[in-house]
Parts: structure tokens; sequence; C-alpha cells
């Protein structure tokens, strides 16, 4: 029997650990069909972590959902299948290729794929009658997140109001919501980069092996280095090199870029990210930078 | 392990909000390069010299259009002392909910005040919202000391009319300290002032650093709102069954003598579980699965609490709730009230009294109770519910107000008048059964 941290109120991490599980059963108890976006970063790789936590030693009582923009890594897409087999978890894909295919979306003339992941990510939502989605956004990415309640409603179009949000007293959240509508929820809202890599450093939870240092091609486009894939590029005149690099965050390909970097170990990782002058997305997330609030934008049209 | 402060601002508009916690996050060398310069530029193209912190954190367009603060958001920062979680409120009378909203959480909170006009009408209600809501702890910071050219009369003048005012809602005067701050210039913020030799206390963030977190007191009575009940049937756990939730009050032990409510049936307790293994104890805030010595017939919404110090579950709470919703409150209105894990329908049946934060006084029976009006009411609930009073545990004193027809949270409730003006008024006499 231990008896390590049993006074949450002075331990930082397991403050959060306990909020983010109380979170994850309250929304259990509550709605009838939640999902767990999953996209094998790490933000929703420590989601699916503290889920297995909360309803330990019974099953997740939720599927994984996971909308693929197919400019994703290798890596990422095995490690994502490797956890799903680990867990015996059900995975739903809705690949944003099939909505071109079919027509209801149009590829950019920029190639990027990520703001094209809405509408297939709403369309599954109505499909699935999913009416609790679980996100790992985090309050201190951005400064419109930070205006995002634990429990955010969303009407039938999936759109946020930030002007019309509920109020969210104590830690009691309120999850009605009429048919049609559905709550985003966001179990990782208090927390820092900080505190999930040290979270990750503590629980030795594993990730995609981009997020340390591996020698790739990379070339360099809008001051950040991208790698080879179907996102197209090199271009002419982008000249490709062999560096040493890690990945911040994980997303489109087309527009997630690679710091330098000789980090291999979790230890070496908090170490770069507490000496680092940069935000993971300012560093390497071209879709932020499209306008002073491109996020809000982009929330507003259901984005997560 | 560093500890954890959730603070919350408050103040009226155009007080230096924003700038003051922009000033925290710079000063804590919290905001990064690219954040600095997204903030430099976006100034630049306002037409300023230097760069206005308050961008940093007015993250909605409409705000920055404004140049106010609409909603809350929560910012974090942290130094080798403690991690900090900050609810930035806005000023503006419409959105009192907002100032709610942070206050619930707050282990304290900090007003701001324009040294130049002193305590106003929108100071006095904050401090009221932050009493009622519990809020353990104030700070006045007595913003823009710069220009009154760092007068300590001034300081003092307006330090003792507000020391006076958070007294008479219950504070203790230590539980209240003020600060003479410049958020523009970044006097006693971070760093200590030059300015303002006569001042020899901490500066804002000495104070956020040192002041001691009241953690939930362990021998407070234990309270547990079972949140769902974890059932494997699985190879490897046929017969598992187990209790999970988060310690809302005092602290459990397997060995424990329990009491499940409303049904009243007692057993043991037999493990504390949590995936990393057994626990010996688990306190207040402690997400865990309770592990009992007796089948029993336990659901959602049920509390598990000591047997010896159990709350009497009732179904006529005296409360006080703080009006959310522009639709006003009329005695009559059907609702749902949320504690806890369970909602339950309940009417608010009489509006006994509205507070006054101006006069410090009450009103009798008013008639509604409208958008960020207080009042204390009897609402009467369809099923038991096992509370306590605010003041005594505020996780268990605590329930929302919800409409019906829409979802919207309506109110926060209070269970008892968390206020001493609201409590001398006129004791709500409960009928019976």
């Amino acid at each position: 029997m231990t008896t390590a941290a049993t006074d949450a109120a002075t331990d930082n991490l397991a403050a959060l650990e306990s909020e983010a599980i109380h979170i994850f059963r309250e929304v259990a108890g509550e709605f009838d069909r939640p999902v767990i976006l999953f996209s094998g970063g790490k933000d929703s790789t420590l989601l699916l972590h503290l889920a297995i936590k909360a309803f330990w030693p019974a099953p997740v009582p939720f599927p994984l959902l996971h909308v693929d923009t197919g400019h994703n890594f290798d890596e990422v897409i095995a490690f994502r299948d490797h956890v799903v087999a680990k867990y015996g978890l059900r995975l739903i894909v809705a690949h944003v290729q099939d909505w071109i295919d079919d027509g209801r979306l149009t590829e950019r003339p920029d190639g990027t794929r990520n703001p094209l992941q809405t509408q297939p990510l709403l369309d599954t939502i109505t499909e699935h009658k999913f009416d609790a989605v679980f996100g790992g956004g985090r309050r201190d990415e951005e400064r419109a997140r930070a205006k995002e309640r634990i429990f955010s409603l969303r009407n039938a179009f999936g759109q946020w109001d930030p002007r019309r949000q509920r109020p969210e007293l104590w830690n009691l959240y309120n999850g009605r919501h009429r048919p049609g509508e559905h709550v985003r929820v966001f179990p990782l809202s208090n927390w820092t980069e900080a505190d999930v890599w040290n979270y990750i450093a503590r629980e030795k939870v594993e990730l995609p092996s981009i997020y340390y240092a591996h020698r790739r091609k990379v070339y360099q486009r809008d001051g950040m280095w991208l790698t080879e894939g179907p996102w197209g590029g090199p271009r002419d005149g982008e000249e490709v090199k062999e560096l040493t690099v890690r990945y911040r965050t994980v997303g489109d390909g087309s527009c997630t870029g690679a710091v330098e970097s000789t980090a291999s170990t979790v230890d070496e990782v908090i170490a770069e990210v507490m000496a680092s002058r940069l935000t993971e997305r300012g560093a390497t997330r071209a879709d932020d930078r499209l306008s002073e609030a491109a996020m809000e934008d982009r929330k507003r049209e259901g984005y997560f | 392990m560093s500890s954890l402060l959730r603070l919350a601002t408050a103040g009226s508009v155009d007080d230096g909000k924003s700038t003051l916690v922009g000033r925290l996050l710079y000063d804590t060398k919290s905001v990064l390069a690219d954040q600095l310069d997204a903030v430099t530029r976006a100034s630049v193209d306002r037409g300023l010299s230097t760069p206005d912190l308050s961008l940093l954190v007015d993250g909605l367009r409409s705000e920055r259009e404004q140049g106010i603060t609409i909603d809350v958001a929560y910012r974090y920062f942290a130094t080798p002392k403690r991690s900090f979680v900050l609810a930035d409120t806005p000023g503006h009378v419409q959105y009192t909910r907002n100032t709610v909203t942070g206050a619930s959480t707050a282990q304290l909170a900090v007003l701001l005040v324009d040294a130049r006009k002193g305590v106003i009408e929108q100071t006095r209600r904050h401090a009221a919202v932050l009493a009622l809501l519990g809020v353990p702890r104030l700070v006045l910071a007595v913003n823009k000391i710069d220009l009154v050219d760092y007068d300590e009369e001034t300081f003092r003048v307006i330090a003792k009319e507000f020391t006076d005012h958070a007294t008479s809602l219950g504070y203790a005067e230590g539980s209240v300290l003020a600060i003479p701050v410049s958020a523009l210039v970044g006097d006693n913020v971070v760093d200590r002032s030059a300015q303002t030799p006569w001042y020899s206390g901490p500066t804002l963030l000495e104070h956020l650093e040192t002041v001691p977190v009241a953690p939930d007191p362990h021998d407070a009575p234990f309270r547990f709102p079972v949140q769902y009940v974890i059932r494997p049937r699985t190879p490897e756990y046929p017969d598992y069954r187990g209790y999970a939730g988060q310690v809302a009050a005092g602290t459990v032990r397997p060995g424990d003598e329990v009491v499940v409510l409303p049904a009243g049936l007692r057993t043991t307790v037999e493990r504390i579980d949590t995936p990393d293994g057994e626990l010996a104890e688990a306190g207040a805030g402690r997400s865990v699965t309770l592990v009992l010595a007796d089948d029993l017939d336990i659901s959602r919404g049920d509390v598990i609490a000591a047997a010896a110090t159990a709350p009497v579950a009732t179904d006529e709470l005296d409360a006080t709730l703080a009006w959310l919703s522009e639709k006003p409150l009329r005695p009559g209105a059907r609702v749902l009230v949320k504690h806890g894990a369970r909602t339950v329908q309940a009417f608010v049946d009489e509006l006994t009294s509205r507070f006054d934060e101006q006069k410090l006084s009450t009103v009798d029976y008013p008639e509604t109770l409208q958008l960020n009006e207080i009042g204390r009411a009897k609402v009467r609930t369809a099923e038991p519910l096992p509370v306590d009073d605010y003041e005594v545990s505020r996780r268990t004193g605590a329930f929302l107000v919800i409409d019906p027809a829409d979802g919207t949270t309506l109110a926060a409730g209070m269970v008892g008048a968390p206020l001493p003006v609201l409590r001398s008024d006129r004791d709500v006499v409960s009928p019976g059964p």
C-alpha cells in the first residue's frame, strides 16, 4: 500500500490529474455518446492516459475519433494504431480525402488540409450522434483558447459563441444540451506545456518517436523546417537538408514544422522546452499565424 | 513538487486589470518571444510606442476592438515556488456573473482600484461577491499609484476604507492586504518599487508566492459524491465494484465507517483504489475509487459520508442565489438543481430577501431577482439532498440552478447565508414537511 501524494492540494500535478479524472467521470455519467478526439499527438495521448486511469480497472467507455487529413506522419499513424491495439480501444477514422473525393470539400491552393478538418469532424459527430467530444486543448496554448470553458456548448452547427458561454462554477459542470447540440470537453484546460511534459515524465507515457531528436530530411518554407510528404514539397528552390530535429506539436504535415534539437529523452525535452523563448505553436504551427484572431475564427466555425 | 494557487482578479473597467495580469505574466517571464512579438506588432498597428501588455490577455476579437475584457479567461504562470491558475474576470456590471465564475474556485482574489478614484461602487460590489462565494483571502491592488505621485496618504485612505468594508463583509483583518502598484510601470507587482519607500509590505508576486493556501481541513467531515460506478465485468475483474468520485471534503481511510445517502445505509470502506495502487488515505480534491465492505445498491448521485458526522438530507433548501441569467427569477419558478453528481427537479418557492451591495442591507420579499442580483430563497427539491452549509464546505454547500427548458445555468446557489448581512436580517423558517 502506498501513501504517496495523499494531499492533492499540495502537489500541482496530482491536483491537475484529479481534476481531469473528475471531468472524464462526469461526462461518462451524464452523456449518452461521448468520444475522445485522438490524433496520436502528445496532448491527446495524455488525454487517453487520463481516461484509462479514470475508469480503471474497467475499459474506457468511449471510442476514439481521428480526423485524418491524409498528411500525417507515418510514425504517428503507427503509434495511433499501436495504442488502440494495446488497450483494446475502438477507433473511428474520418478521412478528409473521402470528403475531397466526393466533392464536399475542395483542396486549398496552399495545399494545407488543416482547416479542412472542421467539416469531416462535424459530419462525423452528427453521423454518430456524439453528444460529448473530448479534446486535448489547453488554455495556455493561445489567447482565444484561454477563454474556453471546460464544458463548452456547441450549437447544431458546431459553433462556439464566446459571448454566450455558460458560467462555470465550482466543479459543477453543466452538460445540458438540446438534441443536435453537443458539448466539447477539455480535461487538460488547466495544464500548461510544462505540466504536460512533467506529467509524461512522471507517468512514463509513451509518445510517437518524432517528439524526440532524430535525423530527418527537411526543407525550409516560411521560416519552418518541413519534411517531405504528400502535402507537396519541396518545391523548386527549396533545398533539402538532413538535420537533427524533433517536433513540439504533431498535426497536419503541411503546416507542422520541426525544430532543430538534440533532445532525445523526456528529461532533455523538458530542459529544452523550459529554456525555449517560443511557444510551441509560435515555433511550429503555420495555421496560427494567419491572422491575429485565427484561432478564434476557426473555433467559431467548429474547429477545436 | 510545487503547490498550486488558484486566484481571481476583479475590478472596474479601465482600472488596468488586463495590464496588471499582462505585467505579472511579463515580469515572471511567462511570456515568450513570439507572443511578445505579436503584441508589439499589434501595439504598433494601434499607434502605440510601447507594447500594450493588456493585448497579451484580451484574446477575443471584440475585446481587442473595444479595449475591454468581456469574458473570464484563465492564465497560467509559475515561479520556482508555486504554480498559478489565474481567472481573469471582466469588470463590467453586465459581466458580474463572470466574477462569480472566477470566484467560485479561487483561494485568493486580487481586486483593483484606480488610486485616483479610490473605492467605488463596483469595488464594493465585487468585494461582496467575493465574500459571498467564500474566497478566503483578498488583495487590494491600489493601481496607478504613479498617477498620484506615489502619495502615501492617498494609499492609506483607500486601504483603510477597503479594509473596513471587507471586515464588515466578514473578513478577518489578516486575510486582507492592500498593495500600492503601478501595473503600467511595474511598481510592486513583481519588482519592489523605489518610489514607495513608505511601503514595507510584500510585492504582489511575493505575497502570491508565500500566502498560505488554506487546504481543506483534514478533520472536516468526509464527503464523497459518487460520480460513476466502476464494474469491469472482465475476466480479470469479474466481481469488481468500485465507486468513483472526487473527495469533496475531509479525509477517508480504509476501515472508516460510512453512510450512503440519501438511503442511509451503513458500511465500512474496504479499500481506496487508484490505478497506481491502494492508498492509506485520500484527502479533499483527490479522485479515487472506493471499494466498500458490503454489496449495497449505490448509484451516481449518491453521497458517501462519514457515518458519525453525516449531513441530513433535506428537500427544503434555505439558500443564497446569485442570479446569472437575463431571464429574471420569480417565485414559483420550476428549475433543476445540480448538487454534487445529482440533478433533481425543484421549485424556487419563495424569495425572502434581496441583497443591496451598496448599503450592505437587504430588501424583504422582492418580487424578482434580476441578472447579477443576489438574494435568499427557499428551494424545494423533488428528492432530498445531503447538503452542508456553504460556510462549512464550499464543495458540498454549492449547487447550480439550471433552466430545464434550454439547459442554461441560471444561478449559483449556496446553502445557508454566507454573508452576515443576509443572515442577520431574517431567518427563513422552514414550514416542515
